[in-house]
């Protein structure tokens, strides 16, 4: 038998010791909460209004670093800004080119945004997106004798189909096999750049194009501008407030979120997982491929070639996260983004800065808001773990 | 014992050196006290075990020896150094090594490289790779166990990645070697080689601390065994005193004989019958194997028995989340099993799970969006595809009120209640709809005193109400004071049934042990 001194205090010395029974009850727990008391005050605004917070200062301190960059140019900064923001907001033209871009944008922001509340990362909005501008003009061209608006409308619906579908691999890779989405939405991006270009080389190219290009949208079904306003904005927007209200109100929203914050819980009430992701990934993807679509009629030269799709579906992403994952969000994300794309040849053609600078700008504001760090640094342990689910890559 | 030999453990032991020695020791998580005024030593080549539940501070206690978590009280003592341990790496320098239970080695390196990660040497910069395989190799053969220094990790069986981990920490100087449940991912013959492992390790001086829940283990490899329930060690024995029995009545045993008022049962018709049921776990093995039982309406049966003896795959097999191999599952003359939760939950099946933080609750939702967590689509808390906040919250309301669910309201996030007050938004979800079976699987663990009495008043109810109760729990007195019927299990089966009224408790352990 041990030695009694060596036993902790308290116990009885036999064979089998245990301790008295007052000693063994364990405390009453505080029975209210866990968690420390919500700030209040100042910090307290900033924590409740993190996320707006969050992607102002990202926005604010990429535009400081840009203009330093901007200055070593040799260009006075609030100049440069005046001249690209005056541009895409207070010129007719402008304005229309900030509008046209953030129509695009929109629908790949939410693309990403969907999946993000799902726990998943689309990277692949991009690909989604020239699936659905393909499959846009590949049908386009098939219905090219009917009316305008039937020719239009099977443009889009073909768009929307072939960028779900385009998602949807991804989708059922992850569900079934764990593929992990950020890499297959990846390769899918690279297999639809191949794919599209071994169409617009061939049986889609357009024989009088002389370079690859698809058949032109018939001219009847191409999108007119009301003033200022491309149609695809008001589809976009109305686009947004929908999946605001599907995530907020619905129980398909309810699925989702349940499974982007505890897929172990999701699954224990009875949420299949592998329909519902597969169904997020669709969704998210005819998203994009209604924007390849929209591209396709509504942007001149109304037809499928080589550097069309930019970098939208990219940006979608930048969209996404500076929206801190809220469809409502991709609406002032996309105009800031819109604007500094539709004016950035303005700013060249002025001040002689590279276009490029955009995309720095874009960089620098993505990096920061994406930063959890930053978010830590402000709100140390207030910042509520939910936060993080921007920047989650699921598992 | 006799006497004698007794006297002449105890002047050896005297003489050994204390390597380890654990005064006062205390350590709180906001209000959950993990650790409560900690008592213990080891000494040199000694196998010491620490035994208790999930949750009973184990491996809080260990994180404090390696410096992985700060103490708020009492002192640790290192071959007489009482000063604190600051990180691990003070604690390695100090002799301390220790082997986690996810492993931490990376899968596309080969063993020696993950050897001598973290502290490479180069020669004209270049990674000395010949060295690293050496240092296996000796060590290897110094400790008997046999590695392949070039095979990959990820290609190696899980018992030889663990062996790896063993090599790594011995690798630098140990006197004490701790193993968080090493025994968790093992299969039956990886765990007997590990063991043996560790005896020859004790005999070469090492001193070990290991930490399980399962009595075999602890009877078959420790010398001494330390048993902690809820924070605080609540006794310590040397294994050559105990047997299985002695160690079971200390793990579940709770000192406080909660007495619980209720009627007799009175069974109706047969509610769920399970035939040759069979479950695999993750590690693909035959968890739950032909275990058969029957629960009518109005009857609480308890199923009694150690952890890790299938229980937890027997309640994910009749929840719908976990298919079994073979055998069937009758709810009130259906076939459920192969149905999936959702279809179980429709069926009438009510389920409080043993993890509520993974399966219970979504921490970031709001208490009343977590008590329709599994009905969010029925009516009248949705209308079609569009959710009614309305009835959501009035459920909440009333659910609040009828379960005392302490929070700051409905709206409050899950995440920020006690553990108790958690366990009542589960349990509330759980029977509010009227289940015909309600499964309880460790239905109080982790909960405060209050709670536990109110969850089995509740549990009572719901079998007055009419519905069939089966309760799975590891603390035999809530088996005890609640079941109408015990059924006692172990491997995966049935190996006991009896009347709740008339059952012995030193039989039960003794069944639960396997002696049988």
């Amino acid at each position: 038998m041990a030695d009694p001194r060596d036993e902790p205090s308290g116990a009885d010395h036999g064979a089998v010791t245990t301790q008295p029974t007052t000693e063994a009850t364990p405390p009453p727990v505080v029975p209210e909460r866990g968690a420390p008391p919500p700030p209040t005050g100042v910090l307290g605004l900033l924590v409740r209004e993190q996320s707006i917070i969050v992607p102002l200062v990202a926005v604010v301190a990429a535009l400081a670093i840009g203009a330093v960059l901007i200055r070593a140019q040799g260009v006075n900064p609030t100049f440069a800004y005046e001249t690209l923001f005056k541009y895409s907001f207070l010129t007719a033209d402008g304005l229309q080119g900030t509008f046209e871009k953030m129509v695009p944008l929109i629908l790949c922001g939410l693309a990403v945004v969907i999946p993000l509340r799902v726990g998943l990362f689309n990277i692949g909005a991009q690909g989604q997106l020239m699936a659905g501008a393909i499959a846009a003009a590949a049908t386009a061209h098939a219905v090219r004798e009917a009316p305008g608006v039937v020719v239009a409308i099977v443009a889009m619906v073909a768009g929307i189909l072939a960028g779900a579908m385009w998602a949807s691999i991804a989708g059922a890779l992850k569900a079934t096999r764990g593929v992990h989405e950020v890499i297959s939405t990846i390769m899918l991006n690279s297999i639809a750049a191949g794919l599209i270009d071994y169409l617009v080389n061939g049986p889609l190219k357009d024989p009088s194009s002389a370079y690859p290009a698809s058949f032109p949208a018939p001219e009847a079904s191409r999108f007119v501008p009301l003033g200022v306003v491309p149609i695809g904005l008001p589809i976009a927007l109305v686009l947004a407030l929908a999946v605001a209200w599907m995530l907020r109100r619905t129980t398909l929203g309810f699925q989702f979120e349940t499974i982007g914050r505890n897929r172990h819980a999701a699954s224990y009430a009875g949420i299949k997982l592998s329909g519902m992701i597969v169904l997020a990934m669709a969704i998210a993807g005819g998203l994009a491929g209604l924007a390849g679509s929209v591209e396709y009629l509504g942007i001149d030269p109304y037809r499928y070639q080589d550097g069309i799709a930019g970098s939208l579906g990219f940006d979608g992403i930048t969209i996404a996260l500076l929206a801190r994952s809220s469809p409502l969000g991709t609406i002032p994300a996309a105009l800031l983004v819109g604007a500094l794309r539709a004016g950035s040849s303005n700013l060249m053609f002025n001040t002689g800065i590279q276009p490029e600078i955009v995309d720095m700008l874009l960089a620098i504001t993505l990096l920061l808001v994406s930063l959890p760090i930053i978010a830590k640094l402000i709100f140390r342990r207030h910042t509520a773990k939910s936060s993080a689910l921007a920047t989650s890559w699921g598992s | 014992m006799s006497q004698p030999t007794a006297t002449v453990q105890h002047e050896a032991q005297q003489e050994a050196e204390r390597l380890l020695d654990i005064a006062g020791l205390s350590k709180s998580f906001g209000t959950v006290r993990a650790n409560r005024d900690i008592s213990l030593h080891v000494r040199r080549g000694e196998i010491v075990a620490l035994l208790g539940e999930n949750g009973a501070g184990k491996s809080t206690l260990v994180k404090q020896i390696f410096g992985l978590v700060k103490p708020d009280g009492g002192t640790i003592t290192i071959k007489g150094d009482a000063s604190p341990v600051k990180d691990p790496r003070d604690a390695i320098r100090r002799g301390i090594g220790m082997v986690h239970q996810h492993f931490q080695l990376v899968p596309v390196m080969t063993v020696a490289e993950n050897m001598v990660l973290g502290h490479e040497t180069t020669s004209r910069g270049v990674l000395d790779i010949e060295g690293a395989r050496k240092l296996v190799r000796e060590l290897s053969a110094k400790h008997g166990l046999k590695v392949d220094p070039d095979a990959e990790v990820e290609d190696l069986p899980v018992g030889t990645q663990q062996r790896v981990e063993i090599l790594k920490a011995l690798s630098r100087r140990v006197d004490l070697l701790i193993l968080d449940e090493p025994t968790a991912v093992l299969t039956p013959q990886e765990t007997d080689e590990l063991l043996s492992v560790m005896k020859e390790l004790a005999a070469g001086g090492t001193s070990i601390v290991f930490i399980t829940h399962k009595l075999r283990e602890v009877l078959a490899a420790a010398d001494r065994v330390y048993v902690l329930r809820q924070g605080a060690v609540v006794g310590e024995v040397a294994t050559a005193d105990t047997d299985a029995r002695g160690l079971a009545t200390m793990m579940v045993g709770r000192d406080v004989v909660l007495r619980v008022d209720k009627d007799e049962a009175t069974p109706g018709d047969e509610v769920l019958s399970i035939k040759d049921l069979v479950v695999l776990d993750d590690r693909n093995l035959r968890a739950v194997d032909g275990f058969s039982l029957d629960v009518r309406a109005g009857e609480i049966v308890g199923v009694a028995g150690v952890e890790g003896n299938g229980q937890r795959e027997l309640v994910e097999a009749i929840a719908g989340m976990r298919p079994p191999q073979s055998g069937r599952i009758d709810l009130l003359g259906k076939d459920i099993t192969k149905a999936n939760p959702h279809d179980t939950h429709v069926a009438g099946v009510g389920h409080i799970p043993e993890d509520r933080e993974r399966h219970g609750l979504v921490a970031s939702y709001s208490l009343a969006d977590n008590l329709v967590l599994n009905r969010f689509s029925e009516k009248p808390f949705a209308n079609g595809f569009v959710r009614d906040f309305d009835e959501v919250r009035k459920n909440a309301e009333s659910l609040f009120q009828e379960f005392d669910i302490r929070a700051a309201g409905v709206t409050a996030m899950a995440g920020s209640l006690s553990g108790g007050n958690k366990q009542k938004v589960v349990v509330a979800r759980e029977m509010s709809f009227g289940p015909k079976l309600l499964m309880a699987a460790q239905p109080t663990r982790g909960v405060d005193v209050g709670s536990i009495e109110f969850i089995h008043r509740r549990i009572v109810a719901a079998r007055d109400e009419g519905a069939a109760v089966l309760l799975v729990s590891a603390e035999l007195d809530e088996v005890l004071s609640l079941a109408d019927r015990i059924a006692v299990i172990h491997g995966g089966k049935v190996v006991a049934e009896m009347p709740g009224s008339d059952a012995d408790r030193t039989e039960i352990g003794r069944l639960m042990a396997g002696d049988h």
